[in-house]
């Protein structure tokens, strides 16, 4: 359990530094917030504006001590604000609306890919030297390409050449979201260039990653134990093999999230999808810090849930991580 | 001696041409190909046929022809001289990022692997925290607020969230390092944990460092080109994403006009590939069993079995990027 405690503590630290960060930026970056965020209302008085800057929190009152404490409490009520740019909703409404599209974006795209990778990894390692393993090198060179040009060249390809696929937004527009088969297939076709841009960029690391360690494990005494007691090859591919070779694979998931929503973010741009990292762009371009700072907050934590998560899977893979205490 | 400069010179030069023989043919492929882009840093602005800002009164953009190899955009700018003057400020975001974060790392990790105790236990909490951070986002966030995009704030605060992961790999090899009897004996010897950390550990993790440094150059200059992809960057002069970001806003696609960021991406593309292909020959230096040899590739064919007793070295390295 000394594992689970230290990850535990781990997540406490890091759950403390993301709202931290999220206080201190706007308190030590230069250039007038106020100002700017409010410059899209015209004529006002300043009894007017005087009321919508306490109403968006940039004059706040006390030490910043009290204010660091104000801040925390409001976090833990999940009281972020009100967006400057889609006055006066509440932050937390958008993130509510803007969240499950990442959330099933993004996590689909980047659990198929961990699986398509590490299977394909599997392969490569048991049949060294096979035209699999020749063709590595490629695929990972595609990781070497920037994720939007990726997308431009698929959305030239698909959604312009050919015709095949819609392209832009999460559904066909004149739909209205809900439980109906028009809505989903929508949502679906919409999805498949999405999330064959961040298949096509990632599944290359986890297959490099994962053939390399098996390699090294398929070379161990027990494999061959396992093969002259005449086990079929199969299962001394998965269960003696790849068992063994998949942890560092998991570890290695849990690190990389933090990259996998930074190649999303990008990847929603372009593709204008109603996820968290267009309404992020959005509201950069229109100098709605309330929105910026509550996104980058609903990211960080996602992400550090979706560690924590993979750090359980990996101590229920890993008997000796139960024991041992793991970086 | 005057004349033993020269072939002391010489002398030099031929131990590094050695030196790049002896690497595997991947990384000679990478470097080559980065050697062309530091080279178009340096002399692009030289090169660039015309003015990169250049607008002409045409509204569409134009295709390839011979007076505008790689077309021109919709105002008329000459993508090829863009590309070309784009380079320097690219390569040089890239190369400094690498420096700084690649310094910070290798200061931190080699801390924390050889001091041990509390100090390892809070440098690497402070790696961790830094290695679950999204980075993207956090940047776009920290670089909207700043009043003045441009490549010095992006490349410090690239350097700053950039340097975990060379931490965590280079305190894993500290580690190994440290009870080894040539660090041991020094210690005995009464020197100084800054001096056996710089003179004694450093020098044995060159490989390390440079895949590291290779790595974090990589991310930056993808990093920084999904940045002023965005239109998170200063238009003053020009840098690939740049390029690209104009070429979005111009609806390139919709118009069909694939050269406006066909041509950069590539150009992108084959630079990133180019610091893979190295960081792969490092692997390959530092783990033979990885080297992919022409004897594999046969047996390959032959439905080999993997448990066959092959003579390999038996320690991996566990150093991918």
């Amino acid at each position: 359990m000394a594992f689970i405690a230290r990850r535990l503590a781990f997540y406490v630290a890091a759950v403390w530094a993301a709202v931290t960060i999220n206080f201190v930026i706007p308190r030590v970056m230069p250039g007038n917030a106020v100002t700017s965020a409010l410059s899209r209302f015209q004529n006002l008085t300043p009894q007017v504006v005087k009321a919508l800057e306490i109403e968006f929190g940039f004059h706040p009152k006390g030490s910043l001590l009290t204010q660091y404490l104000q801040y925390w409490n409001s976090v833990l009520h999940f009281n972020l604000g009100v967006s400057t740019s889609q006055y006066p909703t509440h932050v937390s409404t958008i993130i509510g609306e803007t969240l499950p599209w990442t959330l099933a974006l993004v996590g689909v795209a980047t659990v198929l890919s961990f699986a398509i990778g590490t299977l394909l990894g599997v392969y490569a390692a048991w049949r060294r030297g096979g035209w699999l393993d020749r063709a590595l090198p490629g695929l990972t060179l595609l990781q070497a390409t920037p994720y939007f040009f990726l997308a431009l060249l698929l959305i030239y390809l698909f959604a312009i050449k050919l015709g095949w696929l819609p392209f832009g937004q999460g559904y066909s527009l004149g739909l209205s979201p809900g439980f109906n088969w028009a809505f989903i297939s929508s949502a679906i076709t919409h999805s498949i260039l999405p999330a064959l841009t961040i298949i096509a960029t990632s599944v290359g690391g986890w297959m490099l990653q994962m053939r390399n360690v098996m390699l090294t494990t398929i070379s161990e005494d027990y494999i061959l134990v396992a093969q002259a007691k005449g086990l079929s090859g199969r299962r001394v591919m998965f269960t003696y093999g790849a068992r063994n070779a998949v942890l560092p694979n998991i570890a290695g998931f849990a690190l990389s999230l933090g990259y996998v929503v930074a190649g999303a973010l990008v990847m929603e741009i372009v593709f204008s999808y109603p996820g968290v990292g267009f309404t992020l762009y959005n509201a950069v371009t229109s100098n709605d810090y309330p929105l910026m700072q509550g996104i980058f907050l609903v990211i960080s934590l996602a992400v550090l849930s979706a560690s924590l998560l993979a750090d359980i899977v990996y101590a229920i893979a890993d008997p000796r991580a139960r024991t041992r205490s793991a970086f | 001696m005057p004349e033993s400069s020269a072939p002391r010179f010489i002398r030099g030069l031929r131990r590094i041409l050695v030196g790049y023989r002896r690497l595997p043919i991947k990384a000679k492929v990478g470097i080559a190909i980065l050697s062309v882009y530091i080279l178009v840093a340096i002399i692009g602005p030289w090169l660039a046929p015309y003015d990169p800002n250049a607008t002409t009164t045409q509204a569409v953009p134009e295709g390839p022809t011979l007076h505008h190899l790689f077309g021109t955009s919709a105002t008329g700018g000459d993508v090829l001289s863009q590309i070309l003057i784009g380079t320097r400020a690219t390569v040089i975001l890239g190369l400094a990022t690498g420096v700084i974060a690649t310094t910070l790392s290798v200061l931190v990790g080699t801390a924390a692997g050889y001091l041990g105790g509390y100090a390892d236990e809070a440098l690497s909490l402070l790696a961790n925290i830094f290695l679950v951070m999204p980075v993207l986002p956090l940047l776009v966030v920290i670089l909207g607020y700043l009043p003045h995009t441009g490549e010095v704030p992006t490349a410090i605060v690239l350097s700053a969230l950039g340097w975990a992961w060379g931490a965590r790999v280079m305190r894993a090899q500290t580690m190994s390092l440290r009870n080894r009897d040539f660090v041991l004996a020094a210690r005995e010897v009464g020197e100084r944990p800054w001096r056996i950390i710089v003179f004694e550990l450093m020098p044995n993790q060159i490989g390390l460092i440079a895949a590291s440094f290779v790595g974090t150059v990589f991310y930056a200059i993808l990093t920084s080109v999904a940045l002023a992809f965005l239109g998170i960057t200063n238009f003053s002069d020009w840098n690939y994403g740049d390029i690209l970001y104009w070429a979005q806003s111009g609806s390139a696609v919709n118009l069909g006009a694939w050269w406006w960021y066909v041509f950069p991406g590539v150009t992108v593309a084959v630079l990133g590939m180019s610091l893979v292909l190295i960081n792969f020959g490092l692997d390959e230096l530092s783990n033979p069993r990885l080297r992919s040899s022409r004897a594999t590739r046969k047996l390959g064919r032959r439905s080999w079995r993997p448990a066959d007793p092959t003579p390999v070295v038996r320690n991996y390295v566990e150093g991918m990027l």
